[in-house]
């Protein structure tokens, strides 16, 4: 095995190119664990902590552009404003100290059906940036995991950033497990309301091959909130409104059973996080988070 | 490959490390440092818990490469660290004056010397509360606890039990049910509220 340290992101990528076997590594904290039960013995690692601009983060108007680098811990203390839903997703990784060390750009990497950032990712609305040699593309989120544990990386890229359209609206994160901390999603989900664009976007972890958008139930949902005038009357949403948005989140999974959990159970708590987090975020909004100000 | 670190701040090079080793691995195996203990290699139970240039992270999780040129803070140098804060702490409050009751000359204090290999320690506030508290039984959690309580003080030196269960809650512990842990937590924050 071969320790690959670049000092910088173009070094990094020229090490990528030149060595395409290379297992990038940042806090360490899904590969270390291959490398010591031996499930993985790369020829290469590719060590991305020294390169400093991956663990830095900027705001623009619309989004923030957040390094690939910058670990839970940071994201959780610095971004809680203008990524709610990532902030709450973030707490919920590992342990204090896995939070330290984890990132999203490895999260992303690992592409885990599980990863936590997944489902806060997706009800953002964010894009992956990915770099090689040969330039750099942005891939939305819903179209970067192809399969359980696969994306849509060339064998020569690395993950730069991911561009995460800032908050305009309440956001939730939920998530399904044995405990508080140390735990792996049986089931995640996550809601975004955006009052600015009238849309709601949602997120559904380890309830299907891939983390997926319940794209029927965030339509149907727009469409009832659009039609009734709820953003603008901060209305209590209809019981109706609500079953049918749950039904769709629900049917939005396609879980199987496993040691977690079994595919009816997570069906259900999907359903159940849907509309607790509906609730969260709509009550939150009522209360004038994220809404401008009304006519008198 | 070669590693060099500084740990409990004193400078360390490994040679013939394997390049998948962990940080973990470097310390126990390699420098002479057992008191980080290896248990799940994994990341779940805390109990190979340093700190990493300041911040608490599973050693058994940094490839030993990452860790080159780094500031290491094992168990085995709690005390030094805790005692080294102090003056730093005593330092603010009055300065240019040495603490009282510590050994060594005017000046040192800032920066008191690391404990030589053999010599006995006096222990970190935190070790003694952990004495005190009956919160160590087998053992084998406790150099990772003591490493996470320890940071936890010294970002919160009055925390509340919310605080202090998140920050213990990846580290595990099978004998204590964690009562006798929290009681001994909340005694060093009690204990360094006093002193300051």
């Amino acid at each position: 095995m071969d320790f690959l340290r670049p000092a910088g992101w173009e070094e990094a990528l020229a090490a990528k190119a030149e060595h395409p076997t290379a297992v990038p590594i940042a806090g360490g904290t899904d590969v270390m664990v291959e490398i010591n039960f031996d499930h993985r013995r790369p020829e290469y690692l590719l060590d991305l902590t020294r390169v400093a601009e991956l663990a830095e983060w900027e705001a623009t108007d619309r989004t923030v552009r957040l390094g690939a680098g910058v670990p839970y811990t940071r994201i959780i203390e610095e971004l809680r404003t203008e990524l709610p839903g990532l902030a709450l997703a973030a707490h919920t990784v590992g342990s204090p100290q896995i939070r330290n060390r984890g990132t999203v750009g490895g999260n992303l990497g690992a592409a885990s059906p599980a990863g936590d950032a997944h489902p806060a990712l997706l009800a953002a609305g964010a894009e992956v940036e990915v770099a090689s040699v040969r330039g750099t593309r942005r891939i939305p989120v819903e179209e970067f995991f192809t399969g359980v544990k696969r994306h849509v990386l060339e064998p020569d890229e690395l993950i730069r950033a991911v561009h995460i359209r800032r908050a305009d609206g309440p956001q939730q994160f939920s998530k399904v497990g044995t405990r508080n901390a140390m735990v792996i999603a049986v089931c995640a989900f996550a809601v975004a309301l955006h009052p600015r664009t009238r849309t709601v976007r949602t997120g559904i972890g380890s309830a299907a091959p891939t983390p997926v958008r319940a794209r029927e139930a965030e339509e149907f949902l727009g469409a009832a909130l659009d039609e009734g005038g709820f953003w603008d009357s901060g209305a209590p949403l209809d019981p109706s409104v609500v079953r049918r948005f749950v039904e769709l989140c629900a049917g939005a999974c396609r879980p199987i059973d496993d040691v977690r959990g079994t595919a009816a159970y997570r069906r259900h708590a999907v359903g159940v996080m849907a509309r607790r987090t509906l609730g969260w975020t709509w009550e939150a909004y009522r209360e004038g988070e994220g809404r401008t100000a009304q006519c008198a | 490959m070669r590693v060099n670190m500084t740990v409990n701040g004193r400078p360390y090079e490994a040679d013939d490390v394997w390049e998948g080793e962990s940080l973990l691995y470097v310390l126990r195996e390699r420098l002479g440092l057992p008191g980080s203990k290896n248990a799940c290699e994994q990341g779940e139970c805390g109990s190979c818990t340093v700190r990493l240039d300041g911040v608490p992270v599973c050693a058994c999780l940094v490839a030993a490469g990452q860790a080159e040129g780094s500031e290491v803070v094992t168990v085995e140098g709690l005390a030094d660290h805790a005692r080294q804060r102090s003056g730093e702490a005593a330092g603010a409050v009055c300065p240019g004056e040495p603490e009282e009751g510590h050994p060594g000359t005017p000046g040192t204090t800032r920066h008191p010397e690391p404990t030589r290999p053999g010599q006995v320690a006096p222990l970190a506030p935190v070790q003694q509360a952990f004495i005190d508290a009956g919160a160590v039984q087998c053992g084998f959690c406790t150099p990772g606890l003591l490493v996470t309580a320890d940071e936890l003080l010294e970002r919160n030196p009055d925390p509340s039990d919310a605080d202090i269960r998140e920050a213990l809650s990846g580290n595990l512990c099978r004998c204590t049910g964690y009562e006798k842990i929290l009681d001994a937590v909340r005694l060093a924050a009690a204990r360094t509220g006093e002193a300051v």
